[in-house]
């Protein structure tokens, strides 16, 4: 068949399909057209088949691959498993990921919480050590975040009052952006989540072992121990994820490097939006629990025990029954 | 006759000499998309760096009339900016940032399928590594020695980022009577003929002479009427119309 025979006889098709397109893209064909779509679809494919096993013009068979492209980006999708799936992710699916990629949370767990608790002991024994992890100026802001005397938790002098909301944002920005920073360096053969566990683990560590040594440890335990169930817990999970990443280019297994590295990161893109949720958890207790004056230390300490016990409870526990939701 | 170097009708064709880069989708049809390279992404960057730092500026002066209150939102809107804008854009909007958009490219998936939530997370996430250790230095390494120009975010998420369609527009083919070829055209010979009689508009009158010329031999007509002869083999493979 010549060329402009085969165009006059379809051209009305080709038309109508990309009509119709222009709808899906913008979303609004009805269900009548979007059920008659795959079949015009495959006919389109079958007409551009036969356009090029025919040698028609180039530009016959451009514009019949433009609008193929189109239509198979209509057709074919990943399905998203985050959004649509969020409860049941919620309640099963992120402990149970977790539990699955146990090695490395423990590996993550062991390296940060190795070195804070490291660094807490050392300074508190050695309380000079505090100066060669930080800057003076940053001990004495510290110092002056947690003087029992001053009589508020956790922030600078100057921003003492009551402001929640401005410390809720400030917690969000500066926890997820090391939370992500901990999962994405550990590309670079998981050297940089290393890195970053052990560098937050050992500036914490300096601080707690600090400031329980010049006797402020009331008031710095009683602060931190309820949102950092969540807060310490997250950051270990995300240096895991990034663990997990640079796993993938160490030991592939049977799999080409690239590959591997590709499953790993969407198994790990799950854990850092798990990991997401806790910290704006945390960033919730941090700024409107965390930081409130009126509660006696032993109830601070109480919840905080709570809260610790719900996060190992919902890590280890969740997600296990049979009928879990799927 | 000179040899031709044509290919038997069925034969497959030869890999392209570009950068093009195929997709095979499940009705057997072998889609191409164009990976775009180094500068255009580049370029797109800094566009939609600029445009952030423009819309941060803006919000920020209008936030400081707001006190306390609006230092909380300001910290909330740092953030998503500056995690999240490329995520939400790729995703909503067909794999395009506005910077993207303005270059004509839009990300997708490696099998050409628009990007999702997860794939565009993790790109956007592992961005932090690509800038490491200064300016994206990791990111452009990568990008140059990718033969589908991957940074290293892209490889992890299997994303491309690719040229966007543009329309063609059809040129006139040059009026002449239609001919038959005087041997049998291969599949490339007939599409090249094609090529040379709609493309002729664009090219000097000597070089479409000159190009012609080349064929003169092969067709057995005189050179000053090989041009002729061409568009009127071009007619007669395009058909009435």
């Amino acid at each position: 068949m010549k060329q402009s025979q085969f165009e006059i006889r379809h051209q009305a098709h080709w038309q109508q399909f990309a009509h119709r397109l222009d709808l899906l893209e913008r979303g609004k064909a009805s269900a009548e057209e979007a059920r008659a779509f795959p079949r015009d679809y495959r006919r389109l494919c079958q007409h551009l088949a036969l356009a090029q096993e025919r040698g028609y013009s180039s530009y016959l068979v451009d514009p019949l691959q433009h609008l193929v492209l189109r239509g198979h980006q209509q057709l074919y999708r990943h399905r998203s498993h985050l959004g649509a799936q969020l409860l049941a992710f919620v309640l099963a699916g992120f402990p149970r990921l977790v539990r699955e990629q146990w090695p490395f949370v423990l590996a993550a767990g062991l390296l940060f919480f190795g070195s804070l608790l490291g660094t807490a002991l050392l300074v508190y024994l050695f309380p000079d050590l505090v100066y060669s992890i930080m800057p003076g100026d940053q001990v004495a802001q510290m110092q002056g975040m947690y003087d029992p005397a001053a009589g508020h938790l956790g922030r600078d002098t100057e921003r003492a009052a009551s402001d929640n909301w401005v410390m809720f944002g400030y917690y969000i920005m500066h926890n997820i952006g090391i939370a992500f920073q901990t999962f994405a360096s550990g590309l670079l053969f998981g050297l940089g989540s290393v890195f970053f566990l052990m560098f937050n683990g050992l500036l914490i560590g300096a601080i707690a072992g600090h400031l329980t040594r010049i006797g402020y440890g009331e008031n710095f335990w009683s602060f931190v121990v309820g949102h950092g169930a969540f807060e310490l817990s997250a950051i270990a999970l995300a240096g895991a994820a990034g663990l997990q990443l640079g796993w993938a280019l160490i030991a592939p297994g049977r799999l080409p490097r690239g590959e591997a590295l590709r499953l790993a990161a969407r198994k790990s893109v799950l854990m850092i939006c798990g990991v997401m949720l806790f910290l704006l958890i945390a960033a919730f207790i941090e700024a409107y629990w965390s930081a409130r004056t009126g509660p006696a230390p032993l109830s601070k300490y109480l919840v905080g025990a709570a809260l610790w016990l719900l996060v190992g409870l919902y890590l280890f526990g969740a997600g296990r029954g049979r009928h879990a939701p799927e | 006759m000179i040899p031709t170097s044509a290919l038997p009708r069925k034969a497959p064709l030869p890999p392209p000499l570009d950068t093009r880069y195929q997709v095979e989708t499940p009705e057997g049809i072998d889609l191409p998309l164009r990976p775009a390279g180094l500068p255009p992404r580049a370029l797109a960057f800094a566009i939609d760096l600029g445009l952030r730092a423009l819309v941060l500026g803006l919000l920020f002066l209008g936030l400081g009339f707001l006190g306390k209150l609006g230092m909380g939102l300001g910290s909330l809107l740092l953030f998503v900016v500056s995690w999240w804008y490329m995520v939400l854009f790729e995703v909503l909007n067909q794999g395009r940032s506005p910077g993207k958009q303005l270059l004509g490219l839009r990300v997708v998936q490696d099998d050409g399928t628009p990007v999702g939530w997860s794939a565009s997370l993790i790109r956007n996430l592992l961005r932090f590594v690509d800038m490491l250790p200064l300016g994206y230095a990791l990111g452009a390494i990568s990008c140059l020695q990718h033969p589908t120009f991957k940074r290293l975010g892209d490889m992890a998420a299997g994303t491309l980022v690719i040229y966007r369609e543009q329309p063609v527009h059809r040129p006139q083919l040059p009026a002449a009577q239609p001919l038959r070829a005087p041997f049998t055209l291969s599949l490339n010979e007939q599409r090249a003929v094609l090529g040379f009689a709609e493309r002729q508009a664009q090219l000097s009158s000597a070089r479409v002479t000159e190009l012609a010329t080349l064929l003169a031999e092969p067709l057995q007509v005189a050179p000053t009427q090989a041009v002729a002869e061409l568009n009127g083999i071009a007619r007669g493979l395009l058909g009435p119309t």
